[in-house]
C-alpha cells in the first residue's frame, strides 16, 4: 500500500492511496496562500494601487517594474492571482478510480484534476460538501472574473531571473488560471453519497467503492460538512479523519476508528494556541468596542463555515451589547444561497439543532436576524447595497486573503480611519501578509482566528482511544510550531512515532496482506464429498466460480453451459462464463518404495534398482530402459515412446494412491 | 416545667409509646430532647421524673418486646442519658433496674433494633450524657459497655463510629479525674482499671496492621490531646509515642492524615512540655518520612506553632516551598542559587525526578500555594521571608499556565505541558501573587509581575474566575506600588502600566461574558475610589473610552452588571470623571442626565440589584454633598424617598431609610457618633427653633416614609425605621418647646392612622404632617418596646415548648384521622 502525497499543506491535503488494484485520492485541496504575493484586485480603479512604484533591482535595473510593484517594503506581482496546485506528475492521475472529498475546503483543486489529467473515476462527497463547495467555487470564480486583468505577468517567473535571485518571490505555482475552476467541470462526476433529503437524523451511511473498499461516513462535523471516512480495505481497517469540532455539529463516533492499521491525520487546527471560545469572545468584545465608538467593523470571511458560528454568537450578543440598531451586512455572490443552504442540512447538525427543526424552527438563528432586518445580505456592492448602506456597521465579506472580492473595496474605503477595525477570523492566511499591500493602514487590526478543527489535546485523546497501529501525518505535525518551539504539547506524540510526509513524497504504508475470507454458497457446499485423508483432515475438490464484489469473495456453483447471450454490447469480465474442462481426479498419499518394487517384480519386471535422491527415489527398470522418479509431490515415468508400458506402470503407481 | 406542658406530656408519652402512631418528623424529637436538656440543666431531674411519672412509664415501656420505631427508641436512650446525668436521678433509675435493662445486654443491644444505626447512635449518646459521675463509671464497667464501645468504633455508620471514639475519650477523661476528684496518679500503672483498659485498647490498635484500626486509635488520641490538658496526658504521650513513631517505619505510612492531626494536636496541647517528651524529634522524623502531599498540612501546622525549634521550622518551611522550588529549578536557565531553599527533604519531589501525574502535580502546587498564602499574614511566619524567590515562582507558574514560559530543559517542558491552561493553578497562583503584594520585591521582578498580570488580563483564554482574580491581584499590586514621597498619585511605572491596562479594560467591558463585564466594573470602581482624585489617573482615564462604555453598561441586560455599572458610574461621577474634558459646557447636562438615568433605573428596573446599587450611590452622594445633589437637596431626597418607599425589595426600602437618616443628620447638623468615617458635610446648624429645622424633613415626606416603614412586613426595614425615629427623639429630647401639642386633634388622627397601619391596613395616607405633630407622635410611640419585639427572632412565638408538644400531638392526631378515613 502506497501513499502519494501531492500537497504539503497540512490542512489542504491531497493524498493518493494505492492498494491492490485501486487508486483512491483523499481530498483535493488547493493552496491559495500563494495569492498573498499578488496585488489586490480592486473592484473600481484604485489610484493608490495603480500608483505604486515599480520594483527595481539594487543596481537600478528596472526591467521587472511592470510586473512587480513595491508597497511599504514588500514586493507584489501585479497580475491575476495564481494558486499552488497539487503535484500532477507524481502519479498518473488518470488512474485514480475514486476521489473522496471530506469537506468543502478540500475540494477546490478538483477541477484541475477532473479537467486536465484524464481522470475518469468518481468523486464522492456528502451533500453539504457538494453544495457548499460549489458556492465557494462560484464565489472564487466570480471574484476573479469580474475584474479581468489585462496584464498577465510571467517574466518574473523566468528561470534565469529566479536563478540569479533577482526576484524576491519564489514561484511554485503550476497553474495560473483559477477562472477555469468551473463547477460544471466537476458536477457530472460527483456523487453525493448521502443525498438524503429528509430531515430525519440519520446514521452514518455506508457506500460501496467497487470490490475493494467499504467506506463509512462517520461524522458530519463542523461547518456543515466536515466528515470522516473510514473504510475497510479487505480485512484491514484504515481511517482518515480530517476532523473538526464545533458545538453545533454532531459529535464524532470514534468506535469505528478503533484498531485501525493506519490512521491518516490531516486538517488539524492551524492555530493551536487559540482557543475558539476565547476567540469568539474576543471577536465580540472588539466588535462592540469599535461600533460603540462609532467605527465600522470589517470581517473578511468565506461565505460559509465560521460565519454561521459568528452570526449565531452575535445573535445572542447584540441585544445585550446594545447593538440592536447596528446593521450587519453579508456581501457575497453566494450569500443568499449560503444562508439558505445552511438551514436545510439539519441532519448533519448536533442534537440541539436537529430538535429545533421539529419545532419547527430554523436550526441557525440567522434566519431571525434576517427577518428582523438586523442582518442583510447582498450579492455585491452594486445595486441595493449602495442605497441601504449606513454606518457604523459590520460587514462580512470575502475573500479572507484580501486579494480579491468586495473586501478589497472596504479595505480601501475604511483603511484610513482609526475608528474602524478589521477582524480576521479565518485562520488560513497570515493576517500580516494579507494586510501588507494596504500599508500604511490607520484602521485597527484584530486577529481572532477561529479554528474549530481538532487540536492536539483532542488528537492525543483520540489516539489514546482508538489505538491505531500507525499514524501518518504531514511533517508539520511532528514537531512544535516554529514560533513555539518549547511547546511539546503542540505536536503529535504517539508510539510508534508518526510517519510524516511532505509534498511530492511517496510513503510505503506498513500494511501486511493476510488471508482473505471466502464464503461458499450452500448449494455448492452440499455438493462436496469430503474424504478423510488424515484423522481430522478431510479434503474435497471444489469446482466453482469465484465471485468478488464489494470486498466480498463468494464461491458459487459453476454455471451450466448456456447459450451465448449475445445482444449485450459490453460484458463485464465477472459475468463471463469460464471454460469448464472435464476434471481429472486428484491424487493423494505416498508411494512406499519397497512395496512398489515388490509389486513391480510381481508384474514381471526384473533387474530393478532403487536409487535414493535428495527429493525421493528413482526406480530404475534397467531391462525396460525405463525410469520412475518418485518425489514427494510428483511422480514421473520416463520411458522411450512405449505408451503401453507407461500406462501399465502408471496404473501400478496409482494403486498406491488415493483418488478423490 | 409550666403546668400547660405538664398536662400535655402524658398524652405525648402515650403517643410515643404507641408503635401504631409513628412520628413522621424526627426533628420534633430532637427539639423535645433539647427542651428536656434545658429543663435538667436548670433543675433537678429527679424532681422532673417524680412530677411526671409518665416519663418513667415511657422508659419502662421501651423494655417490652414490641415493634417500636427506632427513632423513639433512640430518643428514649438519649433521654435516659440526659436524666441520669445527675447522680441522684441516676440512682433512682438504677433502683428500678431501668439503666442496666436499657443499656445492658438485655436492652436493645442484643435485639433486632440494634441493626438500626439510629439506635446504636442513641445508645452511645445516652451513655455520653450519662457518664458524668463516678457511679456512672462503675455502671459502665459493670455492664461491659466499654467493650461494646470498642467494637462500635468499627461501625459501618461513620456517625456511630465517630461518636464511639468521642465517648471513649470522654470516659478516659472521666476515669482519670479520680474517684474523689483528686489528682490522678502520674504512674500509668496506677491508673484506674477503666483507663488502663482504654489505653491498652489504643496500644493494641496502634500495633495493628489494618489501617482503619490505626486511624481509630489516632483519632481517639487526637481528640484526647485536643480536649484534655491535664498532666496525665503527658504520661500518656510518653507511653504511646514509641508506638506512634513506629508507624513511620511502615511503608506506606498508614493513616497519614490522622497521624498529622495527632502530632499537631499534641504539639498544640498546653499540657505537654514538648521538649521533654521527644515531640520535636518525632515531628522532624514525620516531616521527612511523609510524602510531599501529606507533609504539607503538618509543615503548615508546625510553622503556626508559637514555640518551636528553629531547625524544625526551617525543615517545615522547606517542605512547603519544595513544589515551588521544583518549578523554579525546572525553569531556571542558569541553575545557580535561586534563593528558594532546595527540596532536600521528602524524596520524590526533588528536581530532576519526573513529576507525577497532572492531577497530583496540580494538587500539590495548589496546596503549597494555599499554605504559603495562609502563612503570609501570620506574625510567626518564617523570617527572613523569601519574598523575591516566591514572587519569581508565582510569576513563573502563571507564565507556565498561560503558555508564555519558555522552559530550557525537558523537566520544564514537561511541567509546561502539565500546567498549560490549568485554571486551578492559575487561581491559586493569582491569589498568592495578590497576597505577596504586601511585601516588596526587586524592581525587575515587579515589572514581571505587572507584565504577567497584563498578559492574563489580555488573554482571551482567561476564564472569568481567573480574570476576576487577575483584576484583584492587579489592584493589590497597584495599591502597594512604590509611591513618590508626599504624592498620593500612582508612580510613573504604574502609570505606564495603566496606559496598557485601560485598552484591556475597555475590551473587557464589551465582553460577551457578563461575569467579565461585572468584574471589570468592580475593578474600575475600586481604582476610581483610590486614585479618582489623582491627576495622572484622571488624565489616563478621561483619555480612554472607559467612562463612556461604563455609562452604556447601565443598560446591560444582566442585572448584576447593571448594578456594578451603577456603582461605578456613581463613583466616577463623585470624582467628576463622567465627562470628557473637551466639553466643559456640557458638564451640568451630563451630570443631570446621570441623576435622571439612575432615578429611572430606581423606578423602573425589574431586578433588585441595580435598584439597591442606585440607593447606595444616592446615599453616598448625599453624604458627600455631590454637586448634583447639593443643588436642590430637598427635591432630590423627596424624589428618591417617594420611589424607594414603594419598592418591593426590602433592601431598597432599608437603604431608603439610611438615606433618610443621612438627610436627618444633615438637617439637624448632628451626625451619629457611631459613624466615625462619615465626612461631616458643611450643613448649617439649626438656627431657628426645632420646628423650623424639621420643616424640610416634613416637606420631603420623610416621616410618612418612616412611619410606614415602622410597620413594614420585613423586620430589617422596621428596625431601621425604629432606629431612625429613636435617633430623632434623642436629638429632640432637650427641646421642650413642642410638648404642648401632645393632645392636639392632628396627633390623635395620626395615631389612629398608625394603629390601622399596624393592623395591616396601610391604605390611608397620613396627609401633610406638621413638625409638632411628628414629634408628639414619635414621643408617644413605644419605640423601645417595638425595637425589643423586632429583635426577637421571628419564630419566638412558635418556639415555645408548649407549642412543640401541641404540634407533635396534632401531627399524630392528623395521622390518626387519616387512618380512620381509610376504613
Amino acid at each position: 500500500m502506497k501513499l502519494y502525497c501531492l500537497s504539503g499543506h497540512p490542512t489542504l491535503p491531497c493524498n493518493v492511496l494505492k492498494f491492490k488494484s485501486t487508486t483512491i485520492m483523499l481530498d483535493c485541496g488547493l493552496d491559495m496562500t500563494s495569492t498573498l504575493n499578488f496585488l489586490p484586485l480592486p473592484l473600481v480603479q484604485s489610484p493608490r494601487l495603480s500608483n505604486l512604484p515599480g520594483w527595481s533591482l539594487k543596481d537600478g535595473n528596472a526591467f521587472l517594474d511592470k510586473e512587480l510593484k513595491e508597497c511599504s517594503g514588500h514586493v507584489f506581482v501585479d497580475s491575476v492571482p495564481e494558486f499552488c496546485l497539487p503535484e500532477t506528475e507524481l502519479i498518473d492521475l488518470s488512474t485514480v478510480d475514486v476521489i473522496l472529498i471530506s469537506n468543502y475546503h478540500c475540494m477546490m483543486a478538483l477541477p484541475y484534476i477532473t479537467e486536465h489529467t484524464g481522470f475518469s473515476g468518481t468523486v464522492y462527497a456528502t451533500e453539504p460538501t457538494v453544495q457548499i463547495g460549489r458556492l465557494l467555487m462560484e464565489e472564487l470564480v466570480n471574484f476573479i472574473e469580474r475584474v479581468p486583468k489585462a496584464q498577465s505577468a510571467s517574466l518574473w517567473k523566468n528561470k534565469d531571473i529566479q536563478r540569479e535571485g533577482l526576484c524576491l518571490i519564489q514561484p511554485i505555482y503550476r497553474e495560473r488560471r483559477p477562472c477555469h475552476v468551473l463547477w460544471s467541470c466537476v458536477e457530472n462526476q460527483i456523487i453525493q453519497c448521502s443525498g438524503s433529503q429528509s430531515m430525519i437524523p440519520r446514521p452514518a451511511p455506508g457506500a460501496s467503492l467497487g470490490s475493494l473498499l467499504e467506506m463509512q461516513i462517520l461524522r458530519p462535523t463542523s461547518n456543515l460538512n466536515r466528515k470522516l471516512w473510514v473504510w475497510h480495505p479487505a480485512i484491514h481497517l484504515l481511517a482518515y479523519p480530517p476532523a473538526e469540532f464545533s458545538l453545533v455539529f454532531q459529535p464524532m463516533d470514534q468506535a469505528s476508528l478503533k484498531n485501525s492499521d493506519v490512521l491518516i491525520l490531516t486538517g488539524l487546527t492551524q492555530i493551536p494556541t487559540a482557543n475558539p471560545d476565547g476567540m469568539v469572545g474576543e471577536f465580540c468584545s472588539n466588535l462592540a468596542l469599535t461600533v460603540r465608538n462609532g467605527g465600522n467593523v470589517l470581517v473578511p470571511c468565506y461565505p460559509s463555515g465560521v460565519i454561521y458560528d459568528l452570526l449565531e454568537c452575535l445573535y445572542q450578543y447584540i441585544d445585550s451589547a446594545g447593538l440592536s440598531n447596528i446593521p450587519f451586512y453579508f456581501i457575497s455572490p453566494v450569500a443568499n444561497s449560503s444562508l439558505e443552504f445552511s438551514q436545510i442540512f439539519a441532519e448533519w447538525l448536533c442534537h440541539n439543532k436537529q430538535t429545533k427543526v421539529y419545532l419547527p424552527e430554523p436550526p441557525f438563528p440567522h434566519a431571525e436576524l434576517i427577518q428582523t432586518n438586523k442582518l442583510k445580505h447582498y450579492p455585491s456592492l452594486h445595486g441595493d447595497f449602495s442605497s441601504d448602506f449606513r454606518q457604523p456597521c459590520v460587514v462580512f465579506t470575502g475573500h479572507p486573503s484580501l486579494r480579491f472580492g468586495d473586501v478589497v473595496h472596504f479595505m480601501e474605503l475604511w483603511g484610513k480611519s482609526s475608528l474602524n477595525t478589521v477582524i480576521f477570523t479565518e485562520p488560513d492566511f497570515s493576517y500580516l501578509e494579507a494586510l501588507a499591500p494596504y500599508q500604511p493602514l490607520a484602521m485597527k487590526c484584530i486577529y481572532c482566528p477561529i479554528d474549530t478543527r481538532l487540536n492536539f489535546i483532542q488528537v492525543s485523546k483520540l489516539l489514546k482511544e482508538v489505538q491505531p497501529l500507525h499514524v501518518v501525518c504531514p511533517e508539520q505535525y511532528t514537531q512544535p510550531p516554529p514560533a513555539q518551539s518549547h511547546r511539546m504539547d503542540l505536536m503529535i506524540d504517539c508510539q510508534p512515532p508518526a510517519m510524516s510526509y511532505r509534498r511530492a513524497e511517496v510513503l510505503a504504508l506498513p500494511f501486511k496482506r493476510r488471508y482473505e475470507k471466502i464464503e461458499i454458497m450452500p448449494e455448492l457446499a452440499d455438493a462436496l464429498v469430503p474424504m478423510e485423508i488424515k484423522p481430522g483432515i478431510s479434503l474435497a475438490t471444489v469446482s466453482a466460480v469465484l465471485h468478488t464484489k464489494d470486498n466480498k469473495h463468494i464461491l458459487q456453483p459453476p454455471p451450466r453451459p448456456a447459450q451465448p447471450t449475445g445482444g449485450k454490447k459490453r460484458k463485464r469480465a465477472a459475468e463471463d462464463i469460464p471454460d469448464c474442462k472435464v476434471l481429472k481426479p486428484l491424487l493423494s498419499g505416498s508411494i512406499p518404495v519397497e512395496q512398489f518394487v515388490q509389486t513391480l517384480e510381481k508384474h514381471g519386471f526384473s533387474d530393478i534398482k532403487v536409487e535414493d535422491t535428495a527429493k525421493g527415489h528413482i526406480v530404475l527398470l534397467q531391462e525396460a530402459e525405463t525410469l520412475i522418479q518418485i518425489e514427494e509431490d510428483s511422480t514421473h515415468i520416463i520411458c522411450d515412446n512405449d505408451e503401453m508400458l507407461r500406462v501399465r506402470l502408471r496404473d501400478l503407481v496409482l494403486k498406491f494412491l488415493q483418488k478423490f | 416545667m409550666d403546668p400547660e406542658c405538664s398536662q400535655l406530656l402524658p398524652a405525648l408519652c402515650a403517643v410515643l409509646a404507641d408503635p401504631r402512631q409513628p412520628m413522621a418528623d424526627d426533628t420534633c424529637l430532637e427539639k423535645l430532647l433539647d427542651w428536656f436538656k434545658t429543663i435538667t440543666e436548670a433543675g433537678s431531674s429527679l424532681l422532673l421524673l417524680q412530677e411526671n411519672p409518665c416519663l418513667v412509664e415511657l422508659l419502662c415501656h421501651m423494655l417490652k418486646p414490641q415493634d417500636l420505631s427506632s427513632r423513639v427508641l433512640s430518643f428514649s436512650l438519649r433521654l435516659t442519658g440526659v436524666l441520669a446525668a445527675q447522680e441522684d436521678c441516676f440512682q433512682y433509675l438504677q433502683q428500678g433496674e431501668l439503666l442496666p435493662k436499657l443499656f445492658g445486654e438485655a436492652g436493645p443491644l442484643g435485639g433486632a433494633a440494634w441493626t438500626s444505626p439510629a439506635v446504636r447512635s442513641g445508645w452511645i449518646q445516652g451513655l455520653r450524657s450519662l457518664a458524668q459521675h463516678a457511679s456512672a463509671l462503675h455502671f459502665l464497667a459493670h455492664c461491659g459497655a466499654v467493650d461494646t464501645i470498642f467494637s462500635l468504633q468499627e461501625d459501618s455508620s461513620l456517625f456511630v463510629a465517630s461518636a464511639a471514639g468521642q465517648l471513649l475519650v470522654h470516659i478516659l477523661g472521666l476515669s482519670m479525674q479520680g474517684p474523689a476528684g483528686g489528682p490522678p496518679s502520674l504512674q500509668a500503672g496506677d491508673w484506674p482499671a477503666c483507663a488502663q483498659k482504654i489505653v491498652g485498647h489504643i496500644e493494641e490498635s496502634l500495633r495493628a496492621t489494618a489501617t482503619p484500626q490505626i486511624t481509630q486509635a489516632l483519632n481517639v488520641l487526637t481528640t484526647t490531646f485536643g480536649h484534655c490538658h491535664n498532666p496525665w496526658t503527658q504520661v500518656l504521650w510518653v507511653q504511646l509515642s514509641p508506638l506512634v513513631a513506629g508507624l513511620l517505619e511502615k511503608d506506606p505510612i498508614p493513616a497519614a492524615h490522622s497521624l498529622v492531626d495527632l502530632l499537631l494536636s499534641v504539639a498544640r496541647s498546653p499540657g505537654l512540655s514538648s521538649s521533654s517528651c521527644g515531640l520535636w524529634e518525632t515531628l522532624a522524623q514525620t516531616l521527612s518520612h511523609l510524602s510531599p502531599t501529606q507533609a504539607g498540612p503538618l509543615a503548615l501546622g508546625i510553622l503556626k506553632l508559637q514555640d518551636c525549634p528553629q531547625a524544625l521550622r526551617a525543615q517545615a518551611f522547606a517542605v512547603l516551598l519544595q513544589p515551588l522550588a521544583c518549578v523554579f529549578k525546572a525553569m531556571a536557565q542558569d541553575p545557580g542559587p535561586s534563593g528558594v531553599p532546595d527540596g532536600t527533604v521528602g524524596g520524590s519531589m526533588t528536581a530532576g525526578v519526573p513529576l507525577p501525574s497532572k492531577a497530583a502535580c496540580v494538587g500539590l502546587l495548589c496546596r503549597s500555594l494555599a499554605h504559603l498564602e495562609l502563612l503570609l499574614p501570620l506574625p510567626q511566619r518564617p523570617c527572613p521571608w523569601p519574598q523575591a524567590p516566591l514572587l519569581g515562582a508565582a510569576v513563573t507558574l502563571l507564565q507556565l499556565c498561560g503558555g508564555s514560559a519558555r522552559p530550557a530543559c525537558d523537566m520544564g517542558r514537561h511541567l509546561c505541558t502539565l500546567l498549560l491552561g490549568c485554571v486551578r493553578v492559575q487561581r491559586a497562583a493569582l491569589d498568592f501573587l495578590g497576597a505577596l503584594s504586601d511585601g516588596t520585591g526587586p524592581r525587575e521582578l515587579v515589572t514581571q509581575v505587572f507584565a504577567v498580570l497584563l498578559e492574563y488580563l489580555r488573554s482571551p483564554d482567561s476564564s472569568p474566575t481567573v480574570l476576576k482574580k487577575a483584576f484583584q491581584a492587579t489592584f493589590r499590586w497597584l495599591l502597594n506600588s512604590p509611591k513618590t514621597p508626599g504624592c498620593w498619585d500612582l508612580d510613573p511605572h504604574a502609570l505606564l502600566f495603566l496606559r496598557d491596562l485601560l485598552p484591556v479594560l475597555q475590551k473587557r467591558l464589551c465582553s460577551p461574558c457578563w461575569e467579565v463585564r461585572d468584574s471589570s466594573l468592580e475593578f474600575l470602581t475600586q481604582m476610581t475610589r483610590h486614585w479618582g482624585g489623582q491627576a495622572g489617573f484622571r488624565h489616563a482615564l478621561l483619555a480612554s473610552e472607559v467612562p463612556k462604555l461604563t455609562e452604556q453598561l447601565l443598560r446591560d441586560p444582566e442585572s448584576y452588571v447593571r448594578a456594578s455599572a451603577v456603582t461605578a458610574m456613581g463613583q466616577l461621577s463623585s470624582q467628576g470623571l463622567c465627562v470628557p474634558p473637551a466639553g466643559p459646557e456640557h458638564q451640568g447636562g451630563q451630570q443631570k442626565s446621570l441623576l435622571v438615568e439612575l432615578l429611572h433605573i430606581l423606578s423602573t428596573d425589574s431586578e433588585g440589584f441595580p435598584r439597591r446599587a442606585v440607593m447606595q450611590v444616592f446615599t453616598q452622594w448625599l453624604r458627600d454633598s455631590h454637586a448634583d445633589v447639593a443643588g436642590d437637596t430637598e427635591q432630590f431626597v423627596a424624589g428618591v424617598l417617594q420611589v424607594a418607599s414603594q419598592d418591593l425589595d426590602w433592601e431598597v426600602r432599608a437603604q431608603g431609610l439610611e438615606l433618610a437618616l443621612v438627610f436627618l443628620e444633615q438637617t439637624l447638623g448632628q451626625p451619629r457618633s457611631h459613624c466615625p468615617h462619615a465626612v461631616t458635610p458643611p450643613v448649617e446648624a439649626p438656627v431657628g427653633p426645632l420646628a423650623q429645622a424639621l420643616q424640610p424633613l416634613c416637606r420631603v415626606r420623610l416621616f410618612d416614609f418612616a412611619f410606614r416603614a415602622l410597620f413594614d412586613c420585613d423586620r430589617p426595614v422596621a428596625q431601621k425605621s425604629c432606629d431612625l425615629l429613636l435617633f430623632l427623639r434623642a436629638q429632640t429630647a432637650s427641646s421642650s418647646s413642642l410638648q404642648e401639642s401632645r393632645s392636639s386633634p392632628d396627633v390623635a388622627s395620626v395615631e389612629a392612622a398608625l394603629q390601622r397601619w399596624q393592623a395591616g391596613d396601610q391604605a390611608q395616607p397620613l396627609g401633610d404632617l406638621e413638625p409638632e405633630v411628628v414629634l408628639a407622635v414619635v414621643r408617644s410611640l413605644d419605640l423601645e418596646g417595638l425595637r425589643g419585639a423586632l429583635a426577637e427572632s421571628s419564630d419566638h412565638v412558635e418556639k415555645s415548648p408548649q407549642s412543640l408538644l401541641q404540634d407533635m400531638l396534632a401531627t399524630v392526631g392528623v395521622l390518626g384521622e387519616n387512618e380512620a378515613d381509610c376504613y
